[in-house]
């Protein structure tokens, strides 16, 4: 009868979340849809020589992934802004910083890892090293952590508007530059046979830092869209 | 039941300004509510009652000038119902996104009889009708602990049975302890007295 703590209240979110993105399976479906379209067009686009594919394939990965999550970045909070579900969250006693990262993970959970968990796949199909793999599921999972992040507060300051898809590109896209660089460099060093740690230690660092700051933006990004 | 601190106000509004567009939509507007009161805003479509109830639930922070004190948890039921599509009428109040209370089945199963959603627990809200959002969210008032309710137009889309019982509801909050204020047009047929805050002109 109690009010539920922060840590029940957000794995309340989070299974709210969930079982939404599992009831619209097309929304999960979408990305991923869209990231195999995309990696399908460099080999028509570029020539099918396997081994060009093979050098272009971890920038090729990298920024079609990038383009995938920011696809669906819109979507974290708009349905929730529509039928009034975010006022009550504002509201709620819970401390908004919890409940934004559970947003913002259980985008990521339905978004990034199922990403990162096909990206092989698609990374065979660019004629990606064998020994790279590791390190590209590695990157991915990281790095669409902190994209994630990044368009939640990107998604906060354009839930009010009508259509802020355009806007949120606009805002987000220099922020996620860094993780692209330091994603597809991560795995071009494992397909050059160098040592990839530094480059997936620095997302490492980008992903703390985004989880300690990402929040904080886009509660009050929330909470400026619903006062407007 | 639900009760605050007798004697102690729930909610103190002091000196509220608020302007839109350049017109002035009440201005030096302060009033006390004390457990057990019933307040009614009254106004004309524009006269600002969503806005200042927004105030005083808190969601609206900038663009006004005056202070508002809320000494208790409240439950604020806005224009919008916050009820999910693609969610069962049990599973929006048993996760509901507002932080209330952990509720057992047979409390939701119980809240959800008494706004008439006997049957319609675990069928999905996208086959309900708009009334019946409605009172998928009015049966969280059945569910709340919060000493103190602020309601935006809660009789919207309501039938005339509903809002017969809403309106008893809101009686039997405010005789325990509780207190309410409410935007409505709708005068209100309830058996104690209710304060009015009118927006249209003067303070009654």
């Amino acid at each position: 009868m109690s009010v539920p703590g922060t840590w029940q209240f957000c794995v309340r979110l989070v299974r709210r979340q969930l079982l939404l993105a599992v009831r619209r399976p097309i929304e999960i479906g979408n990305p991923l849809l869209f990231f195999a379209m995309v990696v399908a067009l460099f080999p028509l686009g570029l020539g099918p020589a396997p081994q060009m594919l093979g050098g272009f394939a971890p920038g090729v990965l990298w920024i079609t992934a990038l383009l995938s999550n920011l696809l669906t970045s819109d979507s974290v909070f708009r349905s929730d802004y529509d039928d009034g579900s975010l006022e009550q969250l504002l509201l709620a006693p819970q401390p908004l910083y919890w409940s934004v990262l559970a947003y913002i993970g259980a985008h990521w959970l339905t978004t990034g890892l199922l990403l990162a968990m096909v990206a092989p796949i698609f990374a065979l199909m660019l004629n990606l090293p064998l020994a790279a793999l590791g390190t590209l599921v590695t990157s991915l999972l990281l790095g669409t952590a902190v994209l994630s992040l990044l368009g939640g507060i990107g998604a906060a300051l354009t839930v009010g508007l009508k259509r802020g898809g355009m806007l949120i590109s606009l805002l987000i896209l220099p922020l996620y530059m860094p993780v692209l660089i330091f994603g597809s460099a991560a795995v071009q060093a494992a397909v050059s046979g160098f040592p990839a740690g530094p480059y997936l230690a620095t997302l490492g660092a980008m992903l703390c830092l985004a989880i300690a700051l990402a929040p904080l933006a886009a509660a009050a990004g929330l909470r400026i869209s619903i006062d407007a | 039941m639900p009760s605050g601190p007798a004697g102690t106000p729930l909610l103190a509004a002091q000196s509220l300004c608020l302007a839109r567009g350049g017109r002035e939509l009440f201005r030096d507007l302060s009033f006390v509510v004390h457990p057990g009161q019933l307040w009614q805003i009254e106004g004309p479509n524009g006269a600002g009652k969503t806005s200042l109830i927004r105030i005083l639930c808190g969601l609206a922070r900038y663009g006004f000038t005056g202070q508002v004190q809320r000494a208790v948890p409240q439950l604020y039921l806005g224009h919008l119902p916050a009820v999910k599509a693609l969610l069962t009428p049990r599973e929006t109040l048993a996760w509901h996104v507002s932080g209330d209370g952990v509720y057992a089945n047979d409390q939701i199963e119980s809240a959800l009889t008494r706004v008439g959603l006997f049957g319609y627990e675990d069928i999905p809200c996208h086959t309900l009708s708009a009334g019946q959002h409605r009172r998928v969210n009015l049966a969280r008032l059945f569910l709340s602990r919060a000493p103190l309710w602020l309601l935006d137009e809660p009789f919207t889309a309501i039938d005339k049975a509903g809002v017969d019982e809403l309106q008893s509801l809101l009686v039997a909050h405010v005789a325990a302890g509780g207190a309410v204020v409410l935007a409505s047009h709708q005068a209100l047929q309830v058996s104690c007295d209710v304060h009015f805050l009118n927006l249209g002109g003067s303070l009654a």
